[in-house]
């Protein structure tokens, strides 16, 4: 496969777009261009970090430094999900938990599987998307479940007077939070190739690898995907939905008054 | 005596609404009456453990509440809510609902009919229902436990005046067919008369 070299003046040339999304932000009075400098100025700043973090990782080619680096993105995926999870009580547990499981279950099983060789140059980026993906899902299943919760309520509680346990009457919730969580990846993963083309291919067209080899790389990562992304919303959510209960299935309070 | 409620405080949205109360409630018909903000639906929600007292005690049939396998004193002690809120599916899903998660079958048929619901109920689907027949479902399915208490929280204060009347109508009926008591919260003084043989008024 030949490498391209991307110079700092591509990078600068491409920040003309930016332009285009902050004139456009301007003149319809979006209110947005704040939200698109700091988005920018982010993406620059975190992903420089993280390729210089990635190549000294390559460089010492140690698997420790691979699972310290996914540590930390555990936790950081943990922290950034439980934001959007405000309604969900002591989201961050069940959130780590729920990540650390996708990418330890879902890397390890690359590995067994020898579809990747455990080695820095793999792991890295697949535990990077693994995560991203996960946390994503797991964010917007707490969230809905959070807001589910609280709409519900007087069923939930209509369920639990007729003897029902905590997790018989937040089921019917439960499962659509997991819906929820999951079917933005699905509906991707049914058009993929139709009507978008995921990064990993275009990243590896670009990079001038056979089409070929681009698809079943990408093939790859898709299938990880969809598993890494159902076991952390399912793990989000089933640890989650206890948290809004005390042991004697009664809903808490807390739970459901209203957020801000 | 089936509820001894001893010097009991309760909060509800960070408000104490029960402060230093006590109270019997003998088997039979009971009513609570108060104003809004008493507290009625509250000390209902004690009665089954839906909540618990911040202090005080609560004994059913002698034995502090606490006690009980709260599963199955829900199974027991059962509420009606105040609202309708039903499970998706038909009648017959949410009135088997309650005996199927303790593992036993239902008698549909008699749970409705003691709740005033004709054949051909068993089959429609909630959403289809009116509120008042929403409401006649809730207590079907309460009434498929076969509970010894109903605990039943407004029952007609969604309903309009004949549908009102028609419920009344049941629960005067269930009071004599079945051997089952009932406390019921209402604001409705008159209504209280009506349906119960004692009152327990919130200050």
């Amino acid at each position: 496969m030949s490498s391209i070299h991307v110079t700092l003046g591509d990078v600068a040339a491409s920040v003309a777009l930016v332009a285009v999304a902050l004139a456009i932000s301007l003149w319809e009075r979006t209110h947005l261009e704040g939200d698109v400098l700091v988005a920018a100025v982010r993406a620059f700043v975190q992903l420089t970090a993280i390729g210089y973090v990635i190549k000294f990782i390559f460089d010492q080619d140690e698997l420790i430094f691979v699972i310290a680096l996914i540590a930390v993105m555990v936790v950081f995926g943990a922290l950034t999900a439980r934001r959007r999870a405000r309604r969900v009580p002591h989201a961050f547990w069940p959130l780590l938990i729920a990540l650390a499981i996708a990418a330890v279950t879902t890397l390890g099983l690359v590995v067994a599987l020898g579809v990747f060789p455990a080695t820095p140059r793999y792991l890295v980026p697949v535990g990077g998307m693994v995560i991203g993906n996960a946390m994503t899902a797991a964010a917007v299943a707490l969230n809905r479940l959070g807001d589910e919760v609280a709409d519900s309520a007087g069923r939930i509680e209509a369920t639990l007077a007729l003897g029902a346990t905590s997790a018989e009457a937040v089921r019917p919730v439960a499962r659509r939070s997991l819906q929820s969580g999951v079917i933005p990846l699905i509906d991707s993963t049914k058009t993929t190739g139709l009507i978008f083309f995921p990064g990993t291919m275009v990243g590896m067209l670009l990079a001038g690898a056979a089409p070929v080899d681009a698809v079943r790389l990408q093939l790859v990562l898709l299938y990880t995907l969809l598993g890494s992304v159902f076991t952390a919303a399912l793990v989000a959510v089933l640890l989650a939905r206890r948290n809004f209960f005390t042991p004697a299935h009664q809903l808490r309070e807390s739970a459901i008054a209203p957020s801000g | 005596m089936l509820f001894a409620l001893d010097d009991l405080r309760a909060s509800r949205g960070g408000r104490v609404v029960l402060d230093r109360f006590t109270a019997e409630i003998a088997h039979g018909s009971t009513a609570v009456v108060g104003p809004s903000g008493a507290g009625k639906s509250t000390l209902l929600r004690l009665l089954n453990r839906l909540a618990d007292p911040d202090a005080g005690t609560i004994r059913y049939r002698g034995r502090d509440l606490r006690e009980y396998d709260v599963l199955a004193l829900r199974r027991t002690v059962t509420l009606v809510p105040q609202l309708p809120c039903l499970l998706d599916g038909t009648v017959a899903d949410n009135v088997a609902y309650g005996p199927r998660l303790a593992g036993g079958d239902a008698d549909v048929e008699r749970a409705l009919s003691l709740s005033g619901l004709g054949d051909g109920f068993a089959g429609r689907r909630v959403g289809e229902l009116s509120v008042g027949e929403q409401q006649r479902v809730m207590l079907a399915r309460a009434l498929a436990l076969e509970p010894e208490v109903l605990l039943l929280d407004e029952p007609t204060s969604a309903l309009d005046a004949a549908t009102r009347t028609g419920i009344e109508r049941t629960l005067l009926h269930l009071r004599e067919e079945l051997d089952v008591s009932y406390v019921l919260v209402t604001h409705d003084e008159a209504q209280a008369e009506r349906l119960c043989g004692r009152i327990v008024r919130l200050p």
